[in-house]
């Protein structure tokens, strides 16, 4: 095979997932979460992407390591 | 009051990165290019979770994305039947009946299947119209796409147009087929992680379920509807007159589950080429199948955001605007409520799933558009016989062409809007009768080439005498007014009914009264009662087998529907 495309999607999904968490960690309080209700909506979608990113890129990990054995 | 929003650093970091890893796929991909195989048809080694995925996912495009979130806010829950009867039963029929047929018999596209069953002008009449309609429907992606960004983020519009096309053009330049499902899989990713959050702050906003039920309720009764008219699918499908979509259950039944939901599904090679490109006889027949069940639920991210716009505009105090300056552009629902509720950083990743939506949209026309541009037409009536070296590059020339013509489209629909309602209108007729004609393909072995052709051409003209004939909104009775439908999908749906059964009935009677050219051993493979059938392989589990999912999407589908009702 030699490409997963769970790699790709995975490396994705953790890289924007940090920054949106960082980026809403570090704007804590501030008013652009007025427009969203006061919820500060980029840490909670940046933890999820980059949970799922992780996921992804682990099922790689594990199908290597794996292949590896054989 | 207007909005107020402008793009940060982040949000152009986050664009960045995304177009980063999409040419970069395109750019992995780009050593197994080396034969047309490859490159057109995705070298047949795609395992069926992703061609699953890209199925649906080339049905996501953002221009359906914004149709469905304006639906959402004029019909509510009645749009749900684009996703349960107008979608199921077509996918259900394709991984069962319909893939063995393409996957198994050496057709490398839907036209070529026609030819290989019917004859050669069925081939050509079908190559032709999906052709110009591929091109025709990226021209339209990217028009809509630079549009929304002028719009939107004051983006000048050719840079944007421009901008799009190189972009769709490099990777499916350099990876194919390939290279666009993947695309399209990590497209569908990211529309989910786009659109997730704008319905949780959207029911937050709008008081949860309830007061979305209240709202919608004071929408249905101010427009004469029962007030929960907007929470039903078929509640209200005894008369076109009692739900605001204006069908009735005959109509949707037939006419969208039927004719016209198994027509896309089963006949649109857009679609079909995903399975193919699957990596076994199973894969491809579990790709439609195992797309269907997130298919089922794709509406709560774009339907219901446009069931929250409806109610937020009964509440003048919450500020919501559709951009654009136009209150009644309901295709604008979804950007607007994006810039509403998105703070900087969530913004940038919802503007690029749109951005990604579209060109996945794009890109997935010009690979159907280059896969039977080759096949069909180039290698069919141009110049056959030539090396595979040779179509490999006509295939990528072909893509080059098919995103310059596009670009072309772009500016015809730019400054030419009836040009472009005008050749709607023409595909709907042509495709309207299809689902007749390869129904009857593969079921009867009796039907002829003759039967074929002269049935598609009387089902494509009787779509347009029935809209000749009909008024709905406005529109149609171009000949003489013999009836009026309550709305324009009534009309639509009906078109297709009248357009399959002339289809039908001209087909089989074409075909009784000429000779069979097919021998049996032609036919093997591609008619239902001359090809062994397919038994799973001993020991798979259940999951794996077309039918045991088949059965599951079937059992999903019927409780949804129930509980929609």
């Amino acid at each position: 095979m030699g490409e997963d495309i769970r790699l790709p999607i995975g490396s994705l999904f953790t890289i924007l997932g940090a920054i949106l968490a960082i980026y809403g960690a570090v704007t804590t309080n501030s008013s652009i979460y007025s427009a969203s209700l006061g919820m500060n909506v980029n840490v909670w979608t940046g933890l999820g992407m980059l949970v799922f990113g992780i996921w992804f890129l682990f099922m790689v990990w594990k199908k290597k390591k794996a292949s590896l054995k054989k | 009051m207007t909005e107020t929003y402008s793009l940060n650093f982040i949000d152009y970091a986050i664009m960045a990165i995304y177009f980063a890893f999409v040419l970069g796929i395109g750019w992995l991909l780009k050593k197994y290019m080396k034969s047309s195989e490859q490159f057109l048809e995705g070298g047949k080694s795609i395992p069926a979770w992703i061609t699953g995925l890209a199925f649906i996912s080339a049905n996501l495009g953002a221009l359906e994305v914004f149709g469905m979130g304006a639906s959402g806010a004029k019909y509510g829950m009645l749009t749900y039947h684009f996703y349960l009867i107008g979608a199921i039963p077509g996918m259900i029929f394709l991984g069962i009946f319909m893939m063995p047929f393409y996957y198994g018999s050496k057709a490398r596209s839907v036209p070529e299947y026609l030819k290989l069953r019917f004859d050669e002008k069925t081939r050509g009449f079908n190559a032709f119209a999906f052709a110009i309609m591929t091109i025709f429907a990226s021209g339209i992606s990217m028009f809509a796409l630079a549009r929304l960004l002028e719009v939107l983020l004051h983006w000048n519009f050719h840079f944007s147009l421009i901008a799009s096309a190189v972009i769709v053009l490099a990777y499916t330049y350099l990876g194919g087929l390939k290279s666009a499902i993947y695309n399209e899989v990590l497209q569908f990713f990211l529309i989910v992680a786009g659109m997730t959050p704008l319905v949780i702050i959207g029911l937050n906003d709008v008081g949860g379920l309830s007061g979305l039920k209240d709202s919608l309720g004071i929408v249905a009764t101010g427009k004469g509807f029962q007030p929960d008219a907007w929470l039903h699918t078929w509640h209200y499908l005894g008369s076109g007159k009692s739900n605001p979509m204006g069908v009735e259950w005959f109509g949707m039944f037939m006419g969208l589950g039927f004719v016209l939901g198994c027509g896309y599904w089963c006949t649109n090679f857009l679609v079909v080429q995903r399975g193919m490109a699957a990596n076994s006889m199973s894969a491809a027949r579990r790709t439609p199948l195992i797309g269907a069940i997130p298919k089922m639920f794709i509406p709560l991210v774009v339907v219901v955001p446009g069931m929250i716009a409806a109610a937020l505009m009964l509440m003048p105090d919450k500020g919501f605007q559709l951009v654009g300056g136009n209150q009644s552009d309901y295709n604008m629902i979804i950007p607007s409520m994006l810039v509403h509720y998105y703070p900087n950083g969530l913004l940038g990743l919802g503007i690029t799933a749109l951005m990604a939506s579209f060109m996945s949209g794009m890109a997935g026309n010009v690979t159907a558009f280059n896969t039977v541009f080759t096949y069909d037409i180039y290698q069919s009536y141009i110049n056959k016989g030539k090396s595979d070296k040779h179509y490999l590059q006509v295939g990528q020339f072909a893509t080059i062409f098919g995103v310059a013509v596009s670009i072309l489209t772009a500016y015809v629909a730019a400054s030419f809007n009836n040009i472009m309602d005008f050749l709607q209108l023409i595909f709907a007729f042509v495709n309207a009768p299809l689902f007749a004609t390869f129904i009857i393909g593969m079921f009867w072995k009796r039907a002829t080439g003759n039967g074929a052709f002269w049935g598609l051409i009387a089902g494509t003209f009787a779509a347009a005498v029935h809209h000749g004939l009909t008024l709905a909104e406005g529109k149609g009775a171009w000949i003489t007014q013999m009836h009026e439908y309550p709305s324009g999908m009534a009309q639509s749906f009906w078109t297709a009914i009248f357009a399959f059964a002339a289809c039908f009935i001209v087909t089989v009677v074409v075909s009784l009264l000429t000779r069979q050219l097919k021998s049996k051993d032609d036919l093997t493979g591609l008619v239902y009662s001359l090809t062994p059938r397919i038994k799973d392989e001993p020991g798979i589990p259940w999951f794996e087998r077309p039918v045991a999912l088949a059965v599951v999407v079937g059992v999903i589908s019927i409780v949804l529907t129930i509980l929609l009702w």
